[in-house]
């Protein structure tokens, strides 16, 4: 499902997709895999741990709820899986690389090639229609313009707004904005879709509508999904629920 | 990537279509005015050479009295025939020369009279002046020779003094000789330093000398010189010349004067040149002002946009490729505002040429020099958003409300 990074981006991308390449040799790596993460925010009498001492384990094809109250390392957790930060100490492998050795191009690249983002905002680019959004991406990666425009209609097609491409996101509802933030995520065919709070903003009819299609990328497409949630009946779409407190995971895990 | 940037960077300029605009307007303004003012003294420059070359092409005209400006110009004896032959004679380089002697005074025809300049000429002094004689004739040889009274007149003589009537074969009064109409010149219109060149009688100097002067005394020589290079070496060669036949010590001042017309253009186009370059150097202070509107809206924007930049940081955008976009964004609003005020300036300057009648020239260094001046605002005043943009951490910047 996943490509091998191309070689863009310089000498980062490069040495990156030959770290990369020798991962893909292992079929049974787990995607994300924490070992004894730690992640402390400030110092001394403000010291935060945000992640204390986590162990986790995801696999390919699973669909993995992250629970927790606010405070409970779930968001860290999160930005981590997402290689948007890194832990303070411990080890983060992703797809079997080490995300601490990277610098933060090369996180970049890895996003740009592995991982596809749902925000609870949706963070549509305003303005700009719903094609566009879903191609951005796209445009990252240097994909050609034609090619660009034929996988984003398709992409469109598969969150079922083919109709509405030319819709700029202030003419989109609430529903169909996230199905569009979807499309954007997918897009790319990233083996991992991590959502955060993705039914957060809508309503409930929206919110079934948002989990089925999750769960259907998931199931037919093979996408593995990570989504932090804090309602349990979206949580249970999920094949397995981890739950955080206080930095450290109470259940779900492996 | 650059391509997609500026397809992206252009539907933001156009999406916030006001905002740019009113960014564009400084660049607009300044560059604007940059181009009107070069503009407008590359015409004034072009002006005074064609001016003073409309006087007479490579011309040098040789008078007495010592070439000191002001009051205390002294007079110097007024050359005779000998000196003339001898200049004739023994300078090289020479095309075509001639004596001359002149008076200013009324002329009169019926009940008209008019004040004008009364010049007496050679054969040589319409080559060397440029006059065409558009009507009639030029003086015969015989006129030349015996001193007949016949005189050729300017355009703005006839029209003083013959205002809807033919001038051919009337006779007007010079002082007290009445003298005939042979021959109308061409126009030549406006001199560079006001002089009207058609304001002029002309008659054969031999006439002028017994006839109106009373005295055999040559006022002045013009000459022209055979090519432009040439000139210094004329000038040299007369001055040595007449230094010797008006035996001047070494080092006394001369009591004569050889003006070149080609150094007085070429003064005159430098004064103008170094006011263009004032008055353009001061209009770029105005791109100054615009660069750092641009910064100023750009700071805004990147701000505006955090949690874009968040976005496009989380999808994996590379620092780099959000620092190149958010400066291809001030480039294309420096450079749409660059390209305004070209066309803004042309038409200022076109405008402005045209009331007041000087050639409107387009000058295509300066033309690319403000779009790439522009393009080098836009970079360096855009480089500090950029870099601010860039800079985001992406978990902060999609936290951003």
């Amino acid at each position: 499902m996943a490509e091998l990074p191309r070689p863009d981006g310089g000498a980062a991308a490069h040495h990156l997709g030959a770290a990369l390449g020798q991962a893909e040799l292992r079929p049974q790596t787990p995607i994300v895999e924490f070992r004894r993460v730690e992640k402390i925010y400030g110092e001394g009498e403000s010291e935060v741990r945000a992640l204390d001492g986590v162990d986790m384990r995801i696999d390919p094809g699973e669909f993995v709820s992250i629970m927790g109250s606010s405070g409970s390392g779930k968001s860290t957790a999160m930005n981590m899986i997402g290689c948007l930060d890194v832990p303070t100490s411990g080890a983060y492998l992703f797809r079997g690389v080490n995300v601490c050795n990277l610098d933060q191009d090369q996180r970049a690249l890895l996003r740009r090639h592995f991982i596809g983002f749902v925000f609870q905002g949706f963070n549509l680019l305003a303005r700009t229609t719903a094609l566009e959004n879903v191609e951005l991406p796209l445009v990252y990666r240097r994909v050609p313009a034609d090619e660009r425009r034929r996988r984003a209609l398709k992409a469109l097609d598969l969150v079922g707004l083919s109709s509405r491409a030319g819709h700029t996101s202030a003419k989109l509802s609430g529903g169909q904005q996230q199905r569009v933030a979807i499309a954007r995520a997918l897009v790319t065919e990233p083996s991992l879709l991590l959502a955060d709070e993705p039914t957060g903003n809508l309503d409930s009819a929206r919110k079934v509508e948002i989990m089925e299609l999750m769960v259907q990328l998931n199931r037919e497409h093979g996408i593995t999904v990570v989504m932090v949630t804090h309602e349990p009946d979206m949580a249970e779409y999920g094949t397995r629920t981890v739950v955080f407190r206080d930095g450290k995971i109470i259940s779900g895990n492996r | 990537m650059l391509w997609a940037t500026l397809i992206m960077s252009l539907r933001e300029v156009r999406k916030n279509a006001l905002r740019s605009f009113l960014t564009m307007l400084g660049i607009m303004i300044g560059v604007g005015a940059v181009i009107a003012m070069v503009t407008i003294g590359e015409g004034a420059t072009q002006k005074v050479r064609s001016d003073v070359g409309a006087l007479g092409e490579n011309m040098l005209v040789v008078s007495p009295g010592a070439a000191r400006r002001g009051p205390e110009r002294t007079a110097g004896n007024p050359f005779q025939k000998d000196d003339v032959e001898a200049i004739e004679r023994e300078v090289t380089g020479i095309k075509a020369l001639s004596p001359t002697a002149q008076s200013s005074t009324t002329v009169v025809f019926g009940n008209q009279n008019w004040p004008t300049s009364v010049i007496g000429v050679d054969d040589g002094y319409f080559e060397v002046r440029g006059y065409k004689v558009e009507m009639g004739r030029s003086f015969s040889e015989v006129e030349a020779a015996s001193g007949t009274p016949v005189c050729i007149i300017g355009k703005t003589v006839r029209d003083n003094l013959f205002p809807g009537t033919m001038p051919m074969g009337q006779r007007i009064r010079v002082k007290q000789v009445s003298c005939l109409i042979v021959g109308l010149l061409a126009s030549k219109g406006q001199a560079a330093m006001g002089g009207d060149q058609d304001d002029v009688v002309l008659m054969p100097l031999r006439a002028f000398q017994r006839r109106i002067a009373g005295n055999n005394n040559i006022s002045s020589v013009y000459l022209q010189v055979e090519e432009a290079q040439m000139t210094s070496s004329v000038q040299a060669q007369v001055e040595d010349l007449l230094r010797e036949r008006r035996r001047i010590q070494p080092g006394a001042v001369d009591d004569f004067n050889v003006r070149n017309m080609q150094e007085i253009a070429d003064t005159m186009s430098s004064v103008t040149a170094s006011m263009t370059g004032l008055l353009g150097g001061i209009a770029a202070v105005s791109l100054l002002v615009g660069g750092i509107g641009i910064m100023n809206i750009m700071l805004v924007s990147v701000t505006e946009r955090t949690r874009e930049v968040g976005t496009r940081l989380a999808i994996g955008a590379l620092a780099s490729e959000v620092l190149l976009q958010f400066l291809v964004e001030a480039v294309v609003l420096a450079l749409l505002g660059g390209i305004l005020g070209i066309l803004f300036g042309l038409s200022l300057s076109y405008a402005a040429t045209q009331s007041l009648s000087l050639p409107f020239v387009i000058s295509p260094g300066t033309v690319a020099g403000a779009f790439a001046f522009s393009a080098a605002v836009g970079v360096i005043f855009g480089y500090l958003p950029a870099r601010k943009a860039a800079r985001l951490n992406p978990i902060e910047a999609l936290r951003h409300e």
